[in-house]
């Protein structure tokens, strides 16, 4: 019969996600027990705390012999201590945009227009939920991709998402489009965890095992049943996919991108990027590198697809937020490539793409949620029209976030291109190379068009004007852009860096 | 019995789960077409730990039982949310975020 193994955990390598969880729970404490006045600002200070303390733990972590923790399910290696460090700086910088108090609802509960809703706003009060909710999702996001078994991947997968769902209804301003926003995020989010627990099924009826390693060593031997490996494999993609917003997985970005609160897009947008690519990598890469044949050729047909929509479709937007939504998912093509190619430096440029991608889209949102008029933030792009003669300094640092995603050279954007589409090419896909090039002069085009109309447009008088950045998004932005240029100019040291420690444990 | 027929009622019920979802527009009724998704993959879960004798399956299908908790406090919060401000929980209604 089967024995029931006591399990051990190893609390030094599971530490920095502990951290989190520790403050996410602190912070539940306060919102249960402080007095509304002391909430917000303990919060903040909580939650800062300990995504920085985490950070601080990651690093000693590294040095740490043991590699495995909590019976295996959770595998500590170079690549996951890389996506984890992405995840806590990432979120570090997005968690400076919630404090701006001009994102959030005063009142959750209250009804869009109703006396409660105006009562809640004159007396001042403050969503300080998000706080928590936050910490949580980045929790699950930091455990996403060093899962290596199969319920720590759901699990996770559930933990980092199911936060994310709350926090996009709570913006103060266009509360429907808000809550209209995560009621779809919502039903399509847990539509696709179904989608990924069949997988889990099929892949457990297949391996016998529901580690990734356990699955590799049944891919490896050939014995099981191949089409539970198709079935399950297909199933777990569609999980993944969705959570990337690959095509045809892609329909709710543009709308949850436009309807969340732009401080919730700008952590969602870019951390959600890098658990949910970190996790695919280490599962494609981990498990199912030897049935490459299987896979490839359909994930090529879908990165393909995705990199060429993408990048078409932001064309014709004319809002701010579901331009870059359409340029996300035009970036998840580019960032497929890094999957297809499955070698050491696909999986070095996709970590590096990952976090200067994440950066220069915190610093991106970061930025919208600064253009406004008197109804709150304005996103539609003609009203930008002639930014840089009002606000220099502001439309200079979107320019830069924009060339960036664009990959104009001096930016982390073009580093990041070429050395995923080199590692693609390098695996065989000319395919991929080929339409990466022409999809991303296709996306230039789109980007520089913004810049051509803040700049070199005249302003109109509407009320529209660039509000003076609070002291925390000052930082957001200027980190960010500091960030985006200083990888672009002198990015050896961080690619050296990744080359050398970047690899996945089997 | 042969076992192979659960794993085709959890494929039957898995996708009338997804078909329930693409068609239906009334949000409680698509939840719960989500929901019947979960409990057929983990029909399928416990079916393979039979079939491969090992407990694995019956453990996941535990985990998936308490997400499925979790997910029902956070969906119906933000149905309930959206039918409080709509007085209507119709999927087809909530199309502000259209271009």
């Amino acid at each position: 019969m089967i024995t029931f193994i006591s399990p051990t955990l190893e609390y030094a390598i599971l530490a920095p996600m502990l951290i989190v969880l520790a403050g996410a729970l602190i912070g539940v404490l306060i919102e249960a027990f402080a007095p509304r006045s002391a909430r917000a600002n303990s919060q903040l200070f909580i939650t800062l705390t300990a995504l920085v303390l985490s950070l601080a733990s990651l690093i000693r972590v590294r040095n740490s012999a043991s590699t495995t923790a909590a019976m295996e399910s959770v595998t500590f290696d170079g690549a996951g201590m890389l996506l984890q460090a992405s995840i806590l700086v990432i979120s570090i910088i997005a968690v400076l945009l919630l404090a701006d108090q001009e994102n959030f609802t005063a009142l959750a509960s209250a009804l869009p227009g109703s006396d409660e809703e105006r009562a809640s706003l004159q007396k001042d009060l403050r969503v300080t939920e998000i706080y928590p909710l936050t910490l949580f999702a980045v929790a699950g996001m930091m455990l996403f991709p060093v899962a290596t078994d199969l319920i720590t991947l759901f699990v996770a997968l559930e933990v980092l998402s199911l936060p994310l769902y709350l926090l996009a209804g709570l913006s103060r301003r266009r509360r429907l489009m808000s809550q209209e926003a995560a009621l779809k995020y919502f039903l399509l989010g847990a539509f696709s965890s179904a989608f990924f627990l069949m997988g889990i099924a099929y892949l457990y009826g297949y391996s016998a095992s529901t580690t990734l390693a356990g699955i590799h060593a049944a891919v490896v031997g050939g014995t099981g049943n191949d089409i539970y490996l198709l079935l399950g494999i297909a199933f777990l993609s569609i999980g993944l996919l969705f959570k990337v917003g690959a095509v045809p997985f892609h329909a709710w970005s543009p709308d949850v991108y436009q309807g969340a609160p732009t401080a919730v897009t700008a952590f969602m947008a870019a951390a959600t990027k890098v658990a949910a690519f970190g996790a695919m990598l280490r599962i494609f890469y981990v498990s199912f590198a030897e049935a490459l044949y299987q896979w490839r050729p359909a994930l090529i047909a879908i990165a393909l697809i995705t990199m060429v929509f993408g990048s078409l479709v932001a064309i014709a937007q004319r809002d701010v937020k579901r331009m870059l939504a359409y340029s996300s998912i035009a970036h998840a093509g580019f960032l497929l490539s890094g999957v297809i190619a499955l070698n050491k430096s696909g999986l070095d440029a996709s970590i590096f793409y990952l976090f200067a991608y994440g950066v220069a889209t915190v610093g991106a949102f970061g930025i919208v949620t600064l253009v406004r008029d008197s109804a709150g933030e304005v996103t539609d792009l003609n009203r930008w029209s002639g930014l840089g003669k009002r606000s220099p300094w502001v439309a200079t640092a979107f320019a830069g976030f924009l060339l960036a995603f664009a990959g104009i050279p001096l930016t982390s954007g073009f580093i990041g291109k070429f050395s995923i589409f080199s590692a693609a090419y390098e695996s065989g896909s000319t395919a991929i190379l080929i339409t990466g090039v022409l999809s991303s002069a296709i996306a230039a085009f789109f980007y520089i068009r913004v810049i051509v109309l803040m700049f070199f447009k005249d302003p109109v008088e509407d009320g529209t004007s660039v509000v003076i950045p609070s002291l925390y998004t000052q930082v957001t932005i200027i980190v960010s852009a500091v960030v985006t240029f200083a990888l672009g100019i002198y990015p050896t040291p961080l690619i050296n860096f990744i080359q050398s420690t970047a690899s996945f444990l089997r | 019995m042969d076992i192979n027929n659960y794993l085709y009622l959890s494929a039957i019920l898995f996708t009338i789960g997804a078909v329930g979802v693409v068609v239906r527009r009334n949000a409680i009724v698509v939840f719960m077409c989500i929901e019947l998704m979960l409990n057929a993959a983990n029909l399928s879960l416990v079916t393979f730990s039979r079939i491969n004798g090992t407990l694995d399956g019956q453990v996941v299908a535990f985990f998936t039982m308490v997400v499925a908790a979790c997910e029902v406090v956070v969906g119906l919060a933000i149905i309930v949310t959206i039918y409080r401000s709509r007085r209507s929980a119709s999927i087809d209604d909530a199309s502000l975020l259209k271009r």
